[in-house]
């Protein structure tokens, strides 16, 4: 038996050898999964990049069964999709795990953002990390944006009417840039056509290869923690950090429990609450495009309403435009802004934790605020909070470097 | 720190986990594998097609399309039906012995419930091209007409029969059909069960 045991166990190991000589799967297990060593004070807040790990799984897989029976033309789309719900062999629950999984997406997604912003994850030496978490999210509006044109709703249909016409706003460029992104003078078969191929194909591929780019870049610095501390200044005299653990298996037995719950989560809203009263999956668009009719209240799908407040707050079409772009984009430049010099909130004075609040509840109120139809004191409200949310960023560089912060410890708590 | 570990516990609970996780994974399937079969407008289009014969006349033949397939409905003449003895020796299984490539009530020598009409589909055994009708040949040796495929030679009887020395490896498949009214035929309901 024992010698049955050692005989097996060589020649497994003789495999792993002749492939370890041709490609590095030894060293390249080791480096991100059994040694990759993470600090051992990971909370609550360290599971949403596995959680969005699985929902871009979920994604990829929902999507390549959708698109066996999708057809992407303004004649059949519509249809289409009616067919995948009804006729399909279990297609509705196929769509309705794509569908709820984009909203889990960007849920998760922002969670993870804010755990970046609580600990100072975007710090020095994760500046990089951040700049392509950004440039992830930025393709994943992108991609939450042609995907929601192609069934073809009256939903799909204006809100891709006003994003792109956003666009427009730019000088001189504008309208021919529109004409461009929409290939024909209105929204048409050709538009869906296209966007069918960047939610399939084009975006999906960007998508995948930045994620990659973002998990290698974090595994050459290591992940940050709670504590905002560098583990790698303190290790025992194996070179492994004395404050860290293995990936593999502890930080993924922790995760597994994480994606249980999400999973659990996840099925609820799938089997009982699909469209989320009208936010997940918006009523209008259960009717067919029509191009001679604007639905009455016109809104983005949730994930998008915090900039689209932005948009509608500014009297004027170009500096709404401008107002939504620089939402988007200030975040990117967090590492610079942000001039204090510890990382984790936990070290940090009441001037950050104030002006971090004080963004969460504006960010928070945008949205709300986007779904509501922009009128009397929604606007001047919109304008309030906008006014908050950029005064985080702008005046960051000021209130972090004056904020005053307690002593960092040498180690984990 | 120094407790010990305890590895039967561990072992117990990594094969537990696993077990679960590949149950769950095995469920989740389901849905996915079930979407790739035919879908519910696919079976609709599946239907049963019905053919009306009083226009058919004898030695005329109809094509009509059951489930994306191609079927060949010919009415034969007396002349047609005695020529069907004379070929069996030329035949790999004059006898339809092989029972999967017809139903039951098609297992004779006319291939068929009424000896007056065949019903085959026009789907060559060898590599699925569909056989030319060559009903009136100047009789040779070996070729006495009926169904002749033109990709790779393979030749049939008048009742679909199947030649010795062909590519072909069997008879034409007979689709399921029964007579539903006077006159009228219909492919994709069993005789029987109508």
């Amino acid at each position: 038996m024992v010698n049955k045991e050692n005989k097996q166990a060589e020649s497994s190991s003789k495999l792993l050898d002749w492939i370890d000589q041709r490609f590095p799967y030894t060293e390249t297990m080791k480096q991100h999964i059994t040694e990759y060593y993470a600090s051992k004070n990971f909370n609550i807040w360290y599971v949403f990049g596995v959680l969005a790990m699985v929902v871009l799984v979920i994604q990829l897989f929902t999507g390549i069964f959708l698109t066996m029976n999708y057809k992407p033309s303004a004649a059949d789309a519509f249809s289409s999709v009616e067919y995948i719900m009804r006729d399909v062999e279990w297609g509705w629950l196929i769509r309705y795990m794509h569908s709820t999984g984009a909203s889990f997406f960007f849920i998760v997604v922002y969670l993870h953002m804010f755990r970046a912003m609580l600990y100072g994850s975007y710090k020095k030496p994760r500046e990089l990390i951040w700049i392509i978490g950004m440039l992830i999210f930025i393709v994943l509006m992108a991609e939450a944006f042609a995907g929601y044109l192609l069934p073809w709703g009256q939903m799909s249909y204006w809100g891709a009417q006003v994003i792109i016409s956003i666009f427009g706003a730019i000088p001189f460029i504008g309208e021919a840039l529109v004409e461009i992104i929409r290939g024909d003078y209105s929204i048409s078969d050709i538009t869906l056509n296209r966007f069918f191929a960047l939610h399939v194909i084009a975006l999906p591929l960007a998508l995948v290869a930045l994620i990659f780019v973002h998990i290698v870049a974090l595994h050459e610095v290591g992940s940050n923690n709670p504590d905002g501390i560098e583990i790698k200044e303190h290790k025992d005299h194996n070179g492994i950090p004395i404050d860290g653990v293995a990936f593999h298996p502890y930080h993924t037995s922790k995760d597994l429990v994480a994606i249980i719950i999400f999973l659990m989560i996840f099925s609820f809203v799938v089997f009982f609450a699909p469209d989320m009263g009208g936010y997940f999956l918006e009523y209008a668009n259960f009717e067919k495009a029509n191009p001679t009719a604007t639905p009455e209240h016109i809104v983005p799908v949730w994930y998008f309403t915090p900039f689209y407040a932005l948009l509608r707050a500014v009297p004027d079409k170009l500096g709404g435009a401008i107002a939504m772009g620089l939402a988007v984009i200030l975040p990117l430049f967090l590492p610079w802004l942000d001039r204090a010099k510890v990382k984790s909130i936990r070290y940090r004075g009441w001037i950050y934790k104030t002006a971090l609040t004080s963004f969460v509840i504006s960010f928070v109120s945008l949205g709300v605020l986007g779904v509501l139809p922009a009128e009397g004191i929604y606007i001047s409200l919109a304008r309030f909070f906008g006014f908050i949310y950029f005064a985080f960023f702008i005046l960051m560089p000021y209130y972090s470097k004056i904020d005053k912060t307690k002593p960092v410890p040498n180690r984990v708590t | 720190m120094t407790e010990k570990v305890d590895q039967s516990k561990r072992h117990f609970l990594t094969i537990a986990t696993a077990v679960t996780g590949s149950a769950g994974i095995a469920f989740a399937a389901v849905p996915f594998l079930s979407s790739l079969k035919p879908s519910a407008r696919a079976r609709a289009l599946g239907a049963p097609v019905e053919v009306p014969l009083g226009s058919l006349e004898p030695g005329e033949m109809v094509r009509v399309v059951w489930r994306g397939k191609l079927v060949y409905v010919l009415r034969r003449t007396e002349e047609m039906l005695q020529r069907l003895s004379g070929v069996t020796e030329f035949l790999r299984d004059p006898d339809s012995a092989d029972t999967e490539l017809q139903p039951i009530y098609a297992s004779n020598e006319h291939r068929s419930v009424d000896p007056e009409f065949l019903v085959v589909e026009g789907s060559c055994t060898h590599l699925g091209c569909a056989p030319i009708p060559q009903f009136e040949v100047t009789p040779s040796t070996d070729w006495f007409g009926g169904f002749f495929c033109p990709c790779h030679g393979s030749k049939f009887d008048l009742s679909g029969r199947v030649y010795k020395g062909v590519p072909a490896p069997t008879n034409l498949k007979v689709p399921p059909y029964s007579f539903t009214q006077t006159n009228v035929i219909t492919i994709g309901i069993d005789s029987g069960n109508a």
